[in-house]
């Protein structure tokens, strides 16, 4: 046995991943160019609509608990019970994948809106309403850009979490790297599982790392 | 100016009133001091002016309207507001919280920065030095008077303050007072002023109102509420020793003593070692070009130096006060520096004359006889 050959036995699953990235970079590309839309769609909406959710309930403390509760419970429902509860409703296909990671993202968003906004000092609200802010006024250019720092860690800890759950929606047709994972455990090709896992963790990391940097800027501007 | 009629504010869940039954008259360009132990509606009272709070019962003229019957937001806007807390944007800098109310007013971009800088400058802070930094990078009492800043920003014509120098060390909160009763002598602001510190009370109020559980005990200048508090309350209030209080009230130009041996910089050294030898103090103050008070020369300075005239022989005077200063500073000033005597000065540190002990120890004891 010759030392190549030696090498090539003893690094045999290294060197098939490594040369199934390099042969395979276009497909490859596409898949992760799939993930990320598909948690770039799921995450803006659920930015939107989480602030927006965040920013109401701190009017109500009724309402507040019971947003809070439900966000919560949808928080703890599997992904492939959520997956299969949604297909009735709305299909195969991206769309649902889609829909899933929004509302997984929406907890942190919610409640970090709500507690950023409710851990304001007092006295910073109070003076902006006695000199005679008007309600919106103090919601645009107080509360929200001071309760931004908080908001943020929260999406940044959802972002992370989905593009995880993100390879199961690949079983619903939603596309993205979960395909690889998929077609490598039905075909047996543990290759294909690797490097899919691999490309998820690399994106999960890069998000973690870019949007801890954003947050850090923002908690540089808030104090 | 501010005209409350028979207010009572009672709070949702609450069966005792926190304002009684309370009526109060401030006139235009005074400061009303609000004073009274903690709960004692003091803070109520004010907030309802802004209608923070709305009364239950009773009226609140501002001018010649109701406040209910003006807009909410319009009627805030025209009232300075400060609290304890502060509450400065900690996401704005400095100019940006000055700018708030002068914003929302709408007012053109260059009349708007104008205003910040003038009113830093007013404050004396530096605008090309503060007005770009964050409030988390200012001493306690530069952020209270960032505070002062922005309340009076649009120039309203009545404040509102709740222990506006509660949160700063004793030191800095005298300097704040004194800055504040100058600002005002100019400004002749109509001022509401909260505070549980009768001292502070009786030195910042034209009118004191002292207050107990919701209700107004007494309503008249700090003289008279020193000599004759209408009862038990409000003589406990004002404590035992009242004529010592009263040097909060008395100001160093009031009991001056200008009979005082001076000298120029260029007398020489004969006619000064007389000048000591005849003085009370024995020494001489020394002063330069429009009687600028520049030192202290005593007998010993004489033996230890040598020259020919006043400026080879004077020390520096740190026992000083400006003659706006009120006697209760001087005497801290004197003691802290352990001199019995401390030279006066106007604003452009001006030679006015001397005060010793005696002289306070006179007031208190006069005063002691007319009680």
């Amino acid at each position: 046995m010759t030392f190549q050959e030696l090498l090539l036995e003893r690094f045999e699953t290294p060197v098939k991943v490594f040369q199934f990235m390099t042969e395979r970079t276009e497909m490859l590309g596409e898949l992760t160019l799939e993930h990320f839309y598909l948690i770039f769609a799921a995450a803006v909406t659920a930015i939107v609509t989480g602030v927006i959710i965040g920013v109401i309930i701190t009017y109500n403390d009724k309402a507040a608990l019971l947003a809070l509760t439900i966000c919560q419970v949808v928080m703890v429902v599997p992904s492939f019970a959520m997956l299969g509860f949604l297909l009735p409703f709305f299909g195969i296909g991206f769309k649902t994948g889609m829909l899933a990671l929004t509302l997984y993202t929406l907890l942190p968003v919610v409640r970090n809106t709500y507690t950023g906004i409710r851990e304001i000092p007092p006295s910073v609200l109070e003076a902006a309403k006695g000199m005679g802010m008007k309600e919106w006024r103090i919601l645009t250019h107080i509360k929200v850009p001071l309760a931004l720092p908080v908001i943020m860690a929260g999406f940044r800890t959802a972002v992370v979490m989905i593009i995880g759950i993100g390879a199961i929606a690949a079983y619903i047709g939603a596309g993205g790297l979960g395909e690889l994972i998929f077609t490598g455990i039905s075909r047996t090709q543990p290759v294909r599982i690797i490097v899919g896992a691999i490309l998820i963790s690399l994106m999960a990391i890069m998000a973690d790392i870019i949007l801890g940097r954003v947050e850090d800027h923002l908690m540089s501007k808030t104090r | 100016m501010i005209k409350l009629e028979n207010v009572t504010k009672i709070f949702p869940g609450s069966d005792i009133p926190a304002v009684d039954n309370l009526s109060l008259d401030i006139k235009e360009g005074e400061v009303c001091v609000l004073v009274g132990p903690s709960g004692c509606g003091k803070t109520t009272t004010m907030k309802m002016i802004n209608r923070i709070y709305d009364p239950t019962e009773g009226r609140i003229i501002l001018g010649d309207k109701d406040i209910m019957d003006t807009n909410i937001i319009q009627l805030r806007l025209n009232i300075g507001y400060v609290i304890q807390e502060i509450g400065l944007f900690p996401h704005l800098s400095i100019e940006d919280n000055v700018a708030t109310v002068p914003r929302e007013l709408k007012w053109p971009k260059e009349k708007v920065k104008q205003r910040v800088d003038e009113l830093l400058t007013l404050v004396g802070l530096e605008p090309e030095i503060y007005g770009k930094r964050r409030p988390s990078h200012l001493s306690g009492g530069q952020r209270q008077r960032v505070g002062v800043a922005r309340a009076m920003a649009a120039d309203p014509p009545v404040m509102l303050m709740d222990e506006p120098f509660g949160a700063v060390d004793p030191i800095t909160r005298n300097r704040l007072q004194n800055e504040f009763l100058r600002l005002q002598e100019q400004l002749k602001k109509t001022i509401v002023f909260v505070t549980h510190d009768i001292d502070e009370a009786i030195k910042m109020g034209d009118k004191i109102a002292a207050m107990q559980e919701g209700r107004l005990i007494q309503y008249s200048d700090p003289d008279e509420l020193l000599s004759t508090p209408k009862n038990e309350f409000v003589a406990n209030l004002v404590g035992r020793n009242r004529s010592i209080k009263r040097l909060h009230l008395m100001h160093t130009r009031d009991v001056l003593n200008n009979d005082v041996a001076y000298v120029k910089l260029k007398t020489p050294l004969e006619e000064i070692e007389q000048k000591v030898k005849d003085s009370k103090l024995r020494a001489v103050m020394v002063l330069g070009d429009d009687n600028k008070l520049m030192g202290i020369i005593s007998k010993e300075d004489i033996k230890r130096e040598k020259g020919e005239v006043a400026a080879d022989y004077y020390q520096e005077i740190l026992n000083t006060c400006t003659d706006d200063a009120t006697l209760n500073d001087a005497l801290s000033v004197m003691l802290s520096y352990g001199e019995g005597f401390i030279a006066v000065t106007d604003g452009q540190e001006r030679f006015k004359g001397i005060i010793t002990v005696g002289d306070i120890f006179g007031v208190v004891k006069d005063d002691a006889n007319d009680n």
